[in-house]
């Protein structure tokens, strides 16, 4: 349509012309509702990873407890598919997932309350633009890499403080992950701290009290919803993590609570049965997403309560 | 002699301009969700001429403008009742396209909002897309020169338009916003933001324009309003104060010397509020 | 000294001295990881920046650690993310323009938009399962099973969640004038997105990108999980070709009980580190010109 169209249509008008010139056009229709649906489209792929994920676990998991009682999954204490005789106790990798996450956790929890109090609270504009980058530097480094660090550098270090150390251990991966997720568990809970207001924060300086009541006893408090999401998600990370582990915690599923010697992680099992030539379809090759399956459980259930918190604290200020 | 509320056909004051209107709201009513923001609206906008909305901030003057180009579509939640038409087609038949409405009957808006690309680019976007096929240097120097920007310009059409000054990016809107060829160009307070001089500048551009251009505008200034239209449109908020509506509609000379609604004397002369 | 002074105890020098305390201590704490960090980067340099070299870098793995280099994985690594980036950013720009400019409000909206927040909390050896299975086993006709392809789809999943929704930041950043002035020039809603919302926000959405891919980069357990080789003596020749990656070199190196295994793993290390610094200086560059430009 040219120009002159609106043109002549201003001169001498009559209401069908009008009509003709701001009808609906299909050409332009169908193009827009092609655009409109194929971005939809690519929303929805979203949508089918989740629906395949569930998927995948799902049926090779059915597959597995075809052939292994949900029972002996849930109530044998040994983890033993790769040799001849086989168990199928899930809890020694459940126990080493927890043993190394809660070792973590131990670390980068307090030490990242702290951070984030101190950057929120007391550091100057300045002096938080260059720590806070830094420290989410710690972040962005490939776990790889944390766990040639915890193998070849903290494990050795650790072992001349403590005795019996095993080359392979829970405590030193356990260490170097709580050091990986601090950057996040600090950042979240600075959101958090920052978001509470002001005028919270003055209510309680008017009352006499000290900077440290201020943050301690008023701001923390008022930001816990904030402070327990970040936490939860850092232990969701913790059991999802693979290479610290896979790396430097050793490859044995033992149901043990001593950080001291070799253990195995869920995603550590994965690793080795994936690098090993399990044929696929296998029994052995089963249980590597019955263990996926159960990992994936516990991080959704955790991921969930994180949201719900996060949830919270938006909906407070 | 004041405007019936809650009528169903036209205000006398406002029938002898019926076979001149190029736009007609007729009997318009609008929400926001629930809350009413205009009730029985009527406005006729003759052609070829400046009309003026004024009244009090809060009384839904930029919501009746909007409906004109179907602006109020991209709101949530927000409904048109009544009968808005341009050269007797109704604006909300279904069977109508806002885009092609909005190609017709364009817009210029209270804070200049430049696309942040070049003063060309500005200009020949949008008859780009509307498929114009002519010689578009042509265009956008047609354009420049009717919005009084071609001379202060010409030499520097590839820089970026967000590097002119507030009036010449107002300017530059109205060129844009002429290049598509519009019949009718609806003002959102296109003054608003700019300094004196800037405003004159936009004033004498619209005087200039009516002659190939309908032009509907809001402005809270009255003096502009008195300076610039041919026929003025008082909005208040109904006696309730839940929405706005036209209370008086005529030429702007018998608007501002001889209204014939109270509230409009009270509100020209300073009494009102 | 008036009865209002006795009442009250305000003990406000221990009170101040517990707050030095704890400030101390927060300070401390973020000390221990910028201490870790630079313990990092001493103990990887100490370790790997010797065996650094040209010819490091262009040979193939070798059982001899003197003679092996990282040729094949940092070609693997290349081709993988270039492959995933093809991949994921046309679908994850596509759907954040959906959620900002289309989506009505609906359950569908909001079920993708609660999924794709869900989805970034899933651990990463979880879509190498999903990979495994759907990709190398049930597709393995049209990938070629554990092939280059497979990796980057399945690496290409892993980062939508991040670019979905650092492309929604950027697009949400865009001023509403310029969509209303777009629309009133009788644009349709798509011209408006791509003439204007898309290239204002494209900074913005490529700093995004820049981030996942440097997060695809170190990225080591999917790849394994979905039968990425450990040993590699040649590089991939086509889409259907089997690969390996940096990461899982570096992994397989540390994973050796020889020293001179150890100090290839630190090269390699420094290798990524090198390639992840750049990526996000030009990730904090592209940043900055984004932040500059709204200003404006």
């Amino acid at each position: 349509m040219t120009l002159r169209d609106t043109t002549s249509l201003s001169q001498a008008a009559t209401q069908a012309d009008v009509y003709l010139a701001l009808r609906r056009k299909q050409g332009r229709r169908l193009a827009e509702t092609v655009i409109r649906y194929t971005l939809l489209a690519c929303g929805l792929v979203s949508i089918l990873t989740t629906l395949g994920i569930v998927t995948v676990l799902l049926f090779e998991s059915f597959q597995f407890f075809r052939e292994v009682s949900v029972v002996e999954f849930l109530t044998d204490t040994q983890w033993t598919p790769l040799f001849k005789d086989k168990h199928f106790g899930i809890w020694p990798l459940v126990a080493g997932t927890f043993l190394t996450s809660a070792i973590a956790l131990s670390v980068a929890l307090p030490l990242g309350l702290l951070s984030a109090i101190y950057l929120s609270e007391y550091a100057s504009p300045r002096v938080r633009s260059v720590l806070k980058p830094i420290l989410e530097i710690l972040a962005g480094i490939p776990t790889v890499v944390y766990g040639y660090f915890a193998l070849l550098f903290v494990t050795p270090l650790l072992q001349k403080v403590i005795p019996n150390l095993a080359g392979f251990n829970a405590i030193s991966p356990g260490i170097v992950m709580g050091i990986m997720i601090l950057p996040m568990v600090s950042s979240l809970s600075e959101d958090a701290l920052h978001a509470v207001p002001r005028a919270l924060r003055d209510a309680a300086y008017a009352l006499g009290a000290t900077k440290f009541e201020v943050s301690t006893q008023v701001v923390v408090p008022a930001a816990l919803s904030g402070i327990t999401a970040s936490f939860i998600l850092a232990v969701s990370r913790a059991v999802g993590e693979t290479m610290i582990v896979a790396i430097a915690a050793g490859q044995r599923p033992v149901l043990t609570l001593d950080p001291r010697g070799p253990i195995q992680t869920m995603t550590a099992y994965i690793v080795q049965v994936s690098l090993g030539d399990t044929p696929a379809g296998s029994l052995a090759f089963k249980t590597i997403f019955a263990v996926g399956f159960t990992l994936f459980l516990i991080t959704l259930v955790l991921n969930v309560i994180s949201h719900f918190f996060v949830r919270r604290y938006r909906e407070q200020y | 002699m004041t405007v019936h509320l809650m009528t169903t056909t036209a205000p006398t004051n406002v029938t002898d301009l019926e076979n001149v209107a190029v736009l007609k709201a007729q009997n318009v009513n609008v929400y926001y969700g629930t809350k009413q923001a205009l009730r029985d609206v009527w406005l006729y906008v003759p052609e070829h001429k400046i009309t003026a909305l004024i009244g009090p901030s809060g009384c839904g003057k930029s919501t009746l403008l909007r409906c004109f180009n179907r602006m109020n579509d991209l709101i949530p939640n927000a409904r048109v009742e009544g009968e808005i038409t341009y050269r007797g087609q109704n604006l909300y038949d279904p069977d109508i396209d806002p885009v092609e409405v909005r190609r017709r009957i364009g817009m210029v808006f209270q804070k200049p909002n430049p696309f942040p690309k070049s003063i060309y680019e500005n200009v020949a976007w949008g008859a780009r897309i509307n498929g114009y096929r002519g010689d578009m240097d042509e265009l956008v120097e047609r354009a420049l020169r009717r919005a009084a920007l071609w001379d202060e310009v010409k030499d520097r059409l590839h820089d970026n338009a967000l590097a002119l000054s507030g009036g010449q990016q107002q300017r530059l809107c109205i060129a844009r916003a002429i290049a598509v060829e519009p019949e009718v160009i609806l003002m959102d307070e296109p003054a608003s933001a700019l300094d004196p001089i800037a405003t004159l500048k936009i004033e004498d551009l619209m005087r200039e324009l009516k002659e190939r251009y309908t032009i509907l505008i809001v402005t809270h200034n009255m003096q502009q309003a008195a300076r610039v239209s041919d026929y003025t449109a008082m909005m208040m908020l109904t006696e309730d104060g839940r929405a706005g509506t036209v209370v008086e509609f005529g030429e702007t000379e018998q608007v501002f010397t001889r209204p014939r609604d109270p509230r409009t004397e009270d509100y020209i002369t300073g009494r009102f509020g | 000294m008036s009865l209002r002074d006795i009442a009250f105890e305000h003990q406000l020098a221990r009170r101040h001295l517990k707050g030095r305390i704890f400030q101390v201590l927060a300070f401390a704490a973020i000390c221990v990881g910028l201490v870790m960090l630079a313990l990092l980067f001493f103990d990887v340099l100490r370790d790997g920046l010797g065996r650094l070299s040209w010819q490091f870098l262009t040979s193939f793995p070798s059982r001899r650690p003197e003679r092996a280099g990282i040729l094949s994985p940092l070609v693997g690594s290349v081709l993988m993310v270039t492959l995933m980036g093809v991949f994921a950013f046309p679908v994850g720009v596509g759907a954040a323009i959906y959620l900002e400019e289309y989506a009505p409000k609906n359950w569908l909206t909001d079920l993708i938009q609660i999924n794709v927040a869900n989805l970034a909390g899933v651990p990463s050896i979880i879509y190498g399962l999903l990979g495994l299975e759907i990709f190398a086993r049930w597709l393995a006709n049209y990938t070629g099973g554990r092939s280059l392809l497979t990796g980057s789809l399945t690496m290409a999943l892993l980062i939508l969640p991040i670019v979905i929704v650092s492309a929604r930041e950027a697009i949400r950043a865009v001023p509403n004038d310029i969509r209303l002035a777009a629309l009133a020039l009788g644009a349709t809603k798509w011209q408006m997105v791509r003439s204007h919302v898309l290239p204002y926000a494209m900074p913005g959405i490529l700093t995004g990108m820049i981030l996942a891919v440097s997060r695809a980069i170190g990225e080591t357990a999917p790849l394994i999980t979905i039968g990425a080789l450990t040993y590699v003596a040649f590089l991939p020749d086509s889409l259907k070709s089997q690969f390996t990656v940096l990461p899982i070199q570096i992994f397989n190196w540390v994973s050796r009980p020889q020293a001179g295994f150890h100090v290839n793993a630190a090269a390699g290390i420094i290798v990524l580190l090198a390639i992840l610094l750049s990526l996000n200086a030009l990730a904090i560059y592209l940043r900055h010109r984004f932040e500059q430009r709204l200003k404006r």
